[in-house]
């Protein structure tokens, strides 16, 4: 395994595949530990060693967050030739469409503070949140088939949220081309009372303060300002992305068989791109992409209601900012070998981060670039970064989507108890309110890279540029 | 016997046993050992289920999101799993009769929600006299 740094923030797995070795955008320190961690099972490089070995591959970057997933690492793109690549089921994941939606709230940082109790109670009321917990929203199957075909403006037909707001989300929050006939029955069964819903693990729904803008003109057009305050809603598909997983896991199995195709790892299990299988695995992850959108707005718009209840103002008065997926797969147009093509892009644990003037980015925000919205954890800051130039040169348009775990659940889990997390994010003035204290050490801030490193490395680089970060106050989990 | 073994994002489960069926039977467990606090789930009620995949591996991550299917879609989770596999060169199946109840958040001392199990460090084999059945779920 050889390592090359290209420059300061970037590194080449050299594997003797020329534009296809995949590049690492990474500091010293984050080199260092994935050299470190190489020999182990499962690595972050072994995995992207085993991934490079997929047919038809046009490039993988993988983005400062990077940890070991299943089969690929979270915090990874891949480009994908239409004729001659594959689909792969890891390089996507189970949460199809995983990703965050915020909102801006009219109130200061002051207002928000004085009444942290309330609303932590009204968003705890409000958004259903853990494991069991039903929406208040129950579908039919038709209905669900409207969800995974057509996404938020679903939500809207329903009356959460304003149609205006669509355009403020990545593909205005429906992709087109999913057909809801290649989900399983099962798949929508399993999810028919989960649309509004957060789930658990690392998905939560947090009130932040903007508490430092770096870049005055960005954070303008995309209308932050210092001491505001802020939302971000994390989750994806839920059961319905996982039962699509679970359904194409067995196809995509026999595909490799059928086809001929040699993986080094079962968990790398595809389909080429133009074959029946691929085809179908593709409109399904679409199809769970537009149910992960529809999920997330009317979680906004609970979270709207919740913010409005508590300080008697109109639900209106909260904007949506943005919503971003970071488990996805696309067709997009990059300049690859000196030309513009259409390939197949899939990012795990990896947000899209167009630059300014694409047409992909909302008109609100496009002379700025695309809003990039980075997650931390519950002690730690988030992130607004703005999409680059460079990064369509460089990264297929993609950056990181959080701080990327430094700890395993269960260190996490002897290392802490949920009461005393509880309390010591009390001393930072955080109030968390979860359903399973108990299960909270394993999102603990401490199992977590650095997001400001991590964050610092891709804005060094050039990839995608710091314009505001935040600080969490309230965080509601499941 | 189960348990739970180390993965940065994930979390690996493991069955152990003298029999396929028990390390399968472990395997379940300790899934839901992430979810919930096995001795507080009553095996109350009793479902059965049958499921079929190409081989004994894809057939313990069939079985597992076969489970988390139940979980969300008739809200039970189980404590205790009387499982039979039967395989031969043409695939695998197998019968499971699973003990538990209706979720219930305050008894269950629930923590987090397992979405999926997946091929990932995937194994059913003998060691010795001990089978294992093993894979990392996505948490």
């Amino acid at each position: 395994m050889e390592l090359k740094q290209k420059n300061k923030y970037s590194y080449e797995l050299e594997l003797g595949k020329g534009d296809a070795n995949p590049r690492i955008y990474a500091n010293s320190e984050i080199v260092s530990t994935l050299e470190a961690e190489y020999t182990q099972h499962n690595s972050s490089l072994k995995q992207l060693e085993n991934l490079s070995m997929l047919p038809g591959l046009k490039g993988i970057v993988a983005l400062a967050d990077i940890h070991p997933g299943y089969g690929a690492p979270i915090g990874t793109t891949t480009a994908s030739d239409l004729k001659e690549g594959v689909i792969t089921f890891a390089a996507t994941g189970f949460d199809i469409n995983c990703g965050v939606h915020s909102l801006i709230h009219p109130l200061n940082a002051k207002e928000v503070s004085e009444k942290k109790k309330q609303l932590a109670e009204q968003l705890f009321r409000d958004v259903p949140a853990g494991l069991g917990i039903r929406g208040k929203l129950v579908l039919t199957k038709s209905e669900m088939d409207e969800v995974l075909e057509k996404g938020a403006a679903f939500a809207v037909k329903k009356g959460f949220g304003a149609k205006k707001d669509l355009k403020l989300m990545e593909e205005e929050g429906c992709v087109d081309g999913a057909d809801a006939d290649v989900v399983s029955d099962k798949a929508k069964e399993r999810a028919l009372d989960q649309i509004g819903t957060l789930g658990s693990g690392n998905h939560y729904c947090e009130v932040q303060e903007i508490e430092k803008v770096f870049d005055e003109k960005a954070a303008k057009i995309f209308g932050l300002k210092e001491k505001g305050t802020f939302l971000s809603i994390h989750c994806g598909s839920r059961a319905l992305g996982h039962q699509i997983g679970t359904d194409y896991l067995p196809i995509l199995d026999s595909a490799v068989k059928k086809y001929g195709l040699k993986i080094p790892e079962r968990d790398l299990v595809c389909a080429p791109i133009e074959s029946e299988e691929g085809q179908k695995y593709f409109s399904a992850i679409k199809a769970g992409s537009n149910a992960a959108f529809a999920n997330r707005f009317v979680i906004g718009s609970l979270a709207k209601g919740a913010i409005a209840k508590v300080f008697g103002i109109s639900a209106e008065e909260v904007k949506t900012f943005y919503d971003i997926g970071h488990n996805t797969a696309k067709i997009e147009k990059h300049l690859i070998d000196g030309k513009r093509q259409n390939v197949l892009i899939q990012r795990k644990g990896s947000t899209r981060g167009f630059g300014s003037g694409m047409n992909e980015v909302p008109l609100k925000y496009r002379k700025a670039g695309q809003p990039v919205i980075v997650g931390g954890s519950m002690g730690t800051n988030s992130f607004i970064l703005k999409g680059t130039k460079r990064a369509m040169k460089e990264t297929f348009g993609s950056t990181i989507h959080g701080a990327g775990r430094s700890m395993s659940r269960s260190q996490a889990l002897t290392k802490w108890t949920g009461e005393q997390l509880l309390a010591e994010l009390a001393m930072k003035g955080i109030l968390v309110k979860a359903r399973s204290v108990k299960g909270l050490p394993e999102e603990a801030p401490e199992a977590y890279k650095d997001i400001l490193s991590v964050v610092e490395v891709m804005h060094k680089a050039g990839i995608s540029e710091k314009v505001a970060k935040l600080k969490p106050l309230v965080c509601i989990k499941g | 016997m189960y348990s739970t073994f180390e993965n940065k994002a994930d979390i690996g489960v493991r069955g152990k046993g003298t029999s396929l069926n028990t390390a399968f039977s472990e395997c379940a467990k300790a899934m839901t050992s992430i979810m919930a606090s096995l001795k507080k789930i009553a095996p109350k009620k009793k479902i059965v289920l049958e499921v079929k995949a190409s081989d004994t591996q894809a057939l313990l991550v069939a079985f597992l999101n076969e489970l988390l299917f139940i979980k969300d879609a008739k809200q039970m989770i189980f404590s205790k799993f009387e499982v039979a596999v039967e395989a031969d060169e043409h695939g695998a199946q197998l019968k499971a009769i699973c003990f538990g109840e209706k979720i219930n958040s305050k008894r269950h001392e629930l923590m987090t929600e397992v979405k999926a199990a997946t091929y990932s460090q995937l194994k059913v084999a003998k060691k010795g006299k001990e089978w294992v059945a093993q894979c990392i779920v996505d948490v």
